[in-house]
């Protein structure tokens, strides 16, 4: 257990949004300054998985849960290589981590990587402001980074929008690489990591898949010379307008009618493929607590999300596509938004959320299981 | 899927008395529930002995039966209400088991009743421990985490001695089956220890079962709260993390919602096991809560227990998100899903999501211990609290900070100032689990205790010992700073210091600090508890303060009444006190006015957010209520204040309120201490001509022997300001009142101990009324079953009172009138007299409402509490009788002769405490008030209702069999009626040799038994504590004298407790037990909802 770090702590830090409204806290993690969209995320647990998930890149995260860090950093809950927020918005956070698989602290691995974050500020207020008016572009500000309020508001004002960003070749692997199967190898599964989580190809290793994991940038004949029973699109940052690439890769992998599975980002894909439009969702779907009725069983299951733009498809009917008839499978109690699309004439669908569920709930763990049956049914 | 259709009617089950381990959340639940069905449009029948609950008012469901939760008497309500379904999981264990017993013997069959809720299998699945083992395997297999600690079962001493080396030796953990609140439980350290405590633990199970467990101690603790639908789907409502390692009772263990300390991966498993293990006990339609246990070195999890019904934990948890799980749990049972039924809060999302907090949630317990000096404080597996506490705040610090404040009692707060002692001492007394605790904790930080050092002795998690730290570092700042500046006043506020611990740290006073603060601009805003983190906007005005940004206090234009509850529950003010706030505020609300709630007890529907316009959840103090009263004068208009129905605690901020310039309406501050201060109380009873006990006040001994040689032995002593009869005694000699003087440890010349005349023989008498100024409502008179001298709270009343005559009513009228004109009353007013020969005695009188309101409320069919509220904001007697809330005419105390007679009992909580020794603690009745809870007993003729209220506390009175006498000297005159009625009935009589002589010299037989201290005889007769222990005697008269002879009698009533055989301590009460088993051996005991007594009391006023 170390002492306080209290005094170190009350560097000034100030969080600028991009309609001016501003909040004033202390510097957490690394003193500087940093720049993205302001979205908040409800998970009471998983910082860490949320912090390491690539679909968080190049935004500023706000988490709703106040004590944040009490369990420090471990070196097993990564979900990629590296944190990829742009910066940390907390309360109040840990001054001594406490767990048996704690290696150091939080505030000490924002640091080591860079991260700024702000804490003290009413985060509250915060994402009911974010609620009210939508995500937005922000800046956090600490130690000398600080300047006079209209010139802080004009960087952030001069930043990039996250409507139209193309992100996901950033975040995703420049080598393939595969995880081995756990137990006895029953299928391959080619995986075009858009920004992928490391739970994923995990979820997949425990039902027997060799999972290889191949780049954004990856070709039809990349996917199809691994020999797959099926293929996969992660998750990813960014807005799915931009990704006319995974589209007609997807389009490619559809034509074959190789077994398809898509999560988050590859969703949108999958409707985009199918020729759904997307759209930006006013603030999102940020937590592990989300309730999805899969309609196929009527059943609810309490999941994780993390998206900021969803599929327009519509809830009361089947629709014809270029692959024959789709529809909506999935959808969130909450807001009715769009949150699974199957085909029904060929074996392929997707989930907008985290069945893979770091952080969150393992209650959507059986659409592993789906697309293990697909695969299945496809041998048969 | 929409509601079943098939059910068209339903019996609640309610959870009887406040006792330890089952107190006033199954009133929230209960009547949560009953709301919902009966909002379905289903008949609801309810069955509760508890009077002073909400759900048993007439409103809440169509037939509310008073009567005693017994199998027999739930089944006369079945047969006369024939309903088509049963729900048992809302009422607590007391519901559970009497669920069961009518399953078991084939009474829900015979009148094809169906249990909804939970199945029997289900809850034999999820409480029996053999089984529960079973269901925690299968869980492992299917999710590959949870196990159960190594344990073995035991029906028999042979069993328990092989138990304990099959689990590896000491200490064990032995947990009797099938008992309520873990009764019975605890830890053996070595074979004496566990002799003792599995043999009680034996005796307590209705099974004989006991379960003998590896110990882990000093794991971590978890709760999760979970629901489950008829579709299966699974939620988890609620994480809670104790503060307190393993080993002591979750109950009486601080505890913080959500979980703090688990990473995700960790949580996840603990939800996947808590998942599983619903599915696999089968809770189909509710809710359930499992424990966990985690060990910290390595994260093994054990899964402790789970109980398949609403629970002390799920009110807990459903005030701490939001999420209201009996309201859930009603409608799961009649057929609907969790997709089905919308969140209250957001209005517009579904409740099969999971809460979510943006809050630290901190429950901490309230004990009292103090009022069981013999009783062994330590804590255990067994829960020995009376109430509890929670708060709410942005951090762990402020909502911790907050519950310590919200406690309400000297010394639950952290103090920063004076010497706090050797580390060392201070270390080692942390070791042991006691109330307070945590307070040697903080002393032992400032006396140098290192985070390690602190770990080590009491095993509390290094994260929550480091926001100790941090508590204290801040109070370190603040005692250093030169200067109070705005910055770390901020920062103390945040971490949820009171204006009285800055005072105090820096020698101010208290208004000196809020005036500075107030100047500095730095006051609290109020945020809304949501379940979702503001995702979604909120719609319920659910408020907790915060030192922040941002309030959410929305403004308003309807006129506010602000009421104060009354605290966590604890013995004296419970239960009654919300009571009366919540008629209050449903009275207020539907004459126009906007309500505000403000109580910091999640056990109670005060605090239901359905309750009132709007709740502040907060610590009733007065930096607290201040803050408040600003917020909501900010907000819009405020027409007042409302202190006198809470009890003592809003009573008590109300001079301090008035002064800070906040309307307090209802009786004024100065009416308040006319009634209080003894003095003033005087001048009063002196200007009416009323009569008082002779009294004196005295600071030494020879000061009270002075006094008490001139008004005569015996005398009552007590010190002054104290509540519930604290430290009251009755003092029959010179020598009892020397020692008396030399224990008390509090008199000092502002605090002497007041002597008065004791008055033997007398009848005590119980007045609530209503007074507007002009004219007197009488509420209801009681008469008091035990004699003067015995705390009104512990003693048996009747109602109407059944001794007492015309010109009796007429003298409590007047007497009563004139003081409540003297005094200056408005509103309720409680006044207590002694009738002795012929005189009325006026013993004191309180300027609010009474434990008894409800009660009074109840026997006679008018809402008294809403009256006062009323006649707080200004409405008269006469306006209120115009619009029909009080009778056309007529009160309380002219009641028709064929009303219907009520009779109170008492409930005590001795079996829930044991000496250092182990041995029960001593049941004699006194003048402190001790009962945790009350039961009603109500039928058209004092024996049966008085019958009715034994069998509701205490269990059946016996009809027949073997009655043991044994009385003090004074009372062997008047027990000699009663004996013989008892031999009348059949009865056998006992005695020891003393009482059987003088039963013989009147023509009594009785056999003469050796007293314990006797010892067995010479040809191993036994003595009487033996035949009780054997179960030969089923009912016991056991009546005290001063201190002689005691030891005798506290074998006897203890061995009583621990047999649950009937023991009465005083020969009024064996007068009204006779009546009792007279009423009961003639004809049948019938059953009457209080809709049909109204129906019955209201023609006969017409």
């Amino acid at each position: 257990m170390t002492t306080s770090t209290r005094g170190a702590a009350k560097t000034p830090a100030v969080l600028v949004l991009e309609d001016g409204r501003i909040f004033r806290g202390r510097a957490y993690g690394a003193v500087g300054e940093t720049f993205g969209e302001a979205v908040f995320s409800t998970g009471m647990t998983g910082y860490q998985e949320t912090l390491t998930d690539p679909s968080y890149d190049r935004q500023i995260v706000v988490a709703t849960a106040p004590q944040i860090g009490n369990t420090g950093w471990n070196d097993e809950d990564d979900e990629s290589g590296r944190i990829w927020v742009s910066g940390y918005v907390v309360r109040d956070p840990a001054r001594v981590p406490s767990n048996w698989r704690a290696k150091r602290s939080l505030d000490d691995e924002l640091e080591r990587q860079g991260v700024v974050g702000i804490s003290g500020i009413d985060t509250r207020a915060l994402t009911r402001h974010l609620r009210e008016r939508g995500s937005m572009r922000a800046g956090v500000f600490s130690g000398e980074a600080i300047a006079a309020e209209p010139e802080l508001l004009a960087r952030v004002q001069a930043q990039p929008h996250m409507k139209g960003a193309s992100l996901y070749e950033e975040v995703a692997t420049k080598e393939a690489y595969v995880v081995p199967a756990v137990g006895e190898k029953r299928f391959t599964v080619a995986a075009v990591d858009l920004g992928i989580k490391g739970m994923t190809p995990h979820r997949m290793a425990e039902r027997g898949i060799e999972v290889h994991v191949l780049p954004a940038t990856a070709t039809a004949e990349d996917i199809y010379a691994v020999g797959p029973d099926g293929v996969f699109f992660s998750n990813g940052p960014g807005d799915p307008a931009t990704a006319d690439g995974p589209v007609a890769l997807m389009t490619a992998v559809l034509e074959r009618r190789t077994p398809l599975f898509g999560i988050c980002f590859g969703n949108q894909i999958l409707g985009r493929a199918l020729g759904f439009g997307t759209y930006k969702l006013k603030y999102g779907h940020r937590g592990i607590n989300q309730p999805v009725q899969d309609r196929t069983t009527g059943k609810v299951e309490v999941t994780a999300h993390n998206h900021g733009f969803a599929v327009d498809a519509p809830l009361d009917r089947v629709s014809d596509t270029e692959f024959g008839r789709a529809e909506v499978s999935h959808v969130c109690l909450n807001d009715d938004v769009v949150e699974g699309l199957q085909l029904l004439d060929q074996p392929a669908f997707s989930v907008q959320y985290h069945p893979e569920a770091a952080a969150g709930p393992h209650d959507a763990a059986y659409l592993f299981d789906r697309f293990v049956s697909l695969m299945e049914g496809q041998r048969a | 899927m929409p509601k079943r259709t098939d059910i068209q009617s339903v019996l609640v089950i309610g959870s009887g008395p406040i006792v330890i381990g089952q107190a006033a959340e199954f009133d929230y639940s209960g009547t949560q529930a009953c709301r919902v069905l009966k909002a379905e449009g289903l008949r609801v029948i309810l069955v509760n002995s508890n009077p002073a609950t909400i759900m048993t008012d007439p409103e809440v469901a169509d037939a509310t039966y008073v009567e005693p939760i017994t199998p027999e008497f739930v089944e006369k309500i079945i047969a006369k209400e024939r309903p088509d379904a049963l729900l048992p999981t809302l009422g607590g264990q007391t519901a559970l088991n009497t669920a069961i017993s009518l399953h078991e013997n084939g009474v829900l069959t015979k009148y094809g009743v169906e249990l909804i809720g939970a199945k029997p299998e289900a809850i034999h699945k999820g409480e029996d421990r053999d089984l529960f083992k079973d269901v925690v395997e299968e869980v492992r297999r299917k999710t590959g985490h949870g196990e159960s600690a190594r344990s073995v079962i035991c029906h028999t001493m042979d069993d328990v001695l092989k138990g304990v080396e099959t689990l590896g030796g000491y200490p064990v953990v032995v947990r009797p089956s099938f008992t309520m609140g873990g009764a019975g439980s605890g830890f053996a350290h070595d074979e004496e220890e566990l002799r003792r405590i599995a043999g009680q633990g034996l005796t307590l199970s209705p099974t004989t079962e006991v379960l003998l467990e590896e110990s882990i101690l000093g794991w971590k603790e978890y709760e999760l709260e979970l629901m489950r639908d008829k579709n299966d789907n699974v939620v988890v409502v609620c994480s809670i993390e104790n503060f307190d390692p393993m080993g002591v009772h979750t109950g009486d263990s601080i505890t913080v919602a959500p979980a703090m300390t688990l990473t995700d991966r960790e949580y996840q498993i603990l939800r996947d096991i808590g998942i599983a293990v619903i599915r696999e006990v089968g809770v189909d339609t509710g809710g359930c809560n499992i424990q966990f246990a985690v060990d910290p070195a390595d994260g093994r999890v054990i899964v402790i227990e789970m109980n398949p019904r609403v629970s002390r934990s799920s009110a807990l948890a459903s005030k701490a998100t939001g999420f209201p799980i009996a309201k859930i749990a009603a409608k799961l049972a009649v057929g609907y899903t969790l997709d089905e039924i919308p969140n209250d809060i957001t209005q517009e999302t579904p409740a099969s999501f999971e809460p979510t907090l943006d809050y630290v949630v901190v429950k901490a317990p309230r004990f009292a211990f103090e009022k069981f000096p013999q009783a062994d404080s330590t804590l255990t597996t067994t829960m020995k609290s009376v109430g509890e506490a929670m708060a709410i705040g942005r951090n762990f610090p402020e909502a911790f900070q907050k519950a310590l404040r919200s406690l309400e009692k000297k010394g639950s707060q952290f103090t920063f100032v004076g010497e706090p002692g050797d580390k060392e001492a201070l270390l080692r007394e942390a070791v042991r689990p006691t109330d307070g605790r945590i307070n040697t904790v903080m002393q032992a930080m400032r006396a140098g205790a290192t985070p390690e050092e602190v770990f080590e002795y009491t095993k509390i998690d290094p994260w929550f010992v480091d926001q100790l730290f941090l508590i204290k570092e801040i109070a370190d700042e603040l005692a250093e700073a030169a200067e109070l500046t705005g910055e770390l006043l901020a920062e103390a506020k945040r971490h949820g210091f009171s204006d009285q611990q800055i005072a105090e740290i820096r020698g101010l006073r208290e208004d000196v600090v809020r005036e500075v603060r107030h100047a500095l601009g730095i006051r609290p805003v109020y945020k809304t508890v949501d379940t979702c983190a503001a995702e979604f906007a909120a719609r319920t005005p659910y408020f907790y303060s915060a030192y922040d940004e941002e309030s959410e206090v929305a403004p308003r234009e309807k006129p506010a009444v602000i009421i104060l509850g009354s605290g966590p529950n604890r013995i004296g003010q419970g239960i009654e006190f919300d009571y009366s706030c919540v008629h209050a505020s449903f009275a207020l609300s539907d004459a126009g006015y906007e309500t505000v709630m403000v109580n910091c007890n999640p056990e109670t529907v005060s605090t239901d957010y359905d309750t009132s316009d709007r709740l502040y959840f907060e610590p009733l103090t007065l930096e607290d209520v201040l803050e408040i009263v600003h917020a909501e004068q900010e907000a819009g208009p405020v027409a007042g204040v409302i202190v006198q129905l809470g009890g003592q605690t809003p009573l008590g901020l109300s001079q301090a309120l008035k002064d800070n310039g906040v309307p307090v309406v209802g009786t004024s501050p100065e009416a308040i201490h006319a009634a209080e201060d003894r003095g003033a109380f005087g001048r009063v009873l002196a200007e009416a001509g009323l009569p008082a006990p002779k009294h004196g006040t005295a600071t030494t001994f020879g000061e009270a022997k002075a006094i008490a040689d001139e008004i005569g032995y015996p005398v009552l002593v007590r010190p002054s300001y104290v509540l519930g009869g604290r430290g009251m005694e009755i003092v029959y000699d010179e020598t009892r009142l020397a020692a008396y003087i030399a224990e008390s440890t509090e008199i000092s010349p502002s605090r002497p101990v007041l002597v008065d005349r004791f008055l033997d023989d007398a009848i005590e008498i119980d007045v609530d009324a209503l007074y507007d100024g002009e004219e007197l409502y009488l509420g209801g008179v009681m008469e008091h079953i035990e004699e003067a001298g015995i705390h009104s709270g512990d003693s048996a009343c009747a109602l109407p009172p059944i001794t007492l005559g015309g010109f009796d009513i007429k003298r409590l009228r007047a007497s009563t009138e004139a003081i409540a004109k003297g005094v200056g009353v408005r509103g309720l007013i409680n006044i207590q007299f002694a009738m002795a020969g012929d005189i009325l005695y006026v013993l004191e009188a309180n300027p609010r409402a009474s434990r008894t309101v409800p009660f009074t409320s109840k026997a006679t069919a008018v809402p008294l509490a809403k009256a006062a509220a009323r006649i707080s904001l200004g409405a008269t007697v006469a306006e209120l009788r115009a619009e029909g809330l009080l009778p056309k005419q007529g009160d309380g105390g002219e009641l028709p002769l064929d009303a219907p007679i009520s009779v109170k009992e008492a409930v005590m909580p001795w079996s829930r405490f044991r000496d250092i020794q182990g041995r029960g603690v001593d049941t004699v009745l006194g003048p402190e008030m001790r009962s945790t809870g009350e039961v009603m007993g109500i039928d058209s003729v004092f024996g049966t209702a008085y019958a009715k209220s034994q069998a509701g506390a205490y269990g059946p009175l016996p009809t027949k069999g073997r009655a043991f006498i044994s009385v003090a000297n004074r009372d062997k005159r008047s027990m000699i009626f009663p004996a013989r009625e008892l031999v009348a009935h059949g009865f056998e009589l006992m005695a020891t040799s003393g009482t059987a002589e003088v039963l013989k010299r009147n023509g009594i037989n009785a056999t003469v038994v050796r007293k314990q201290s006797e010892g067995t005889g010479p040809n191993g007769e036994r003595t009487i504590v033996q035949l009780i222990h054997d179960g030969e005697v089923d009912l016991i008269v056991n009546t005290p004298y001063g201190t002689g002879g005691r030891l005798d009698g506290y074998d006897i009533r203890t061995a009583a407790v621990a047999r649950s055989v009937p023991c009465l301590t005083t020969v009024q009460a064996l007068a009204a037990a006779v009546q009792g088993i007279d009423a009961l051996n003639h004809g049948d005991v019938g059953v009457r909802s209080l809709q049909e007594h109204a129906r019955h009391l209201t023609a006969a006023r017409d």
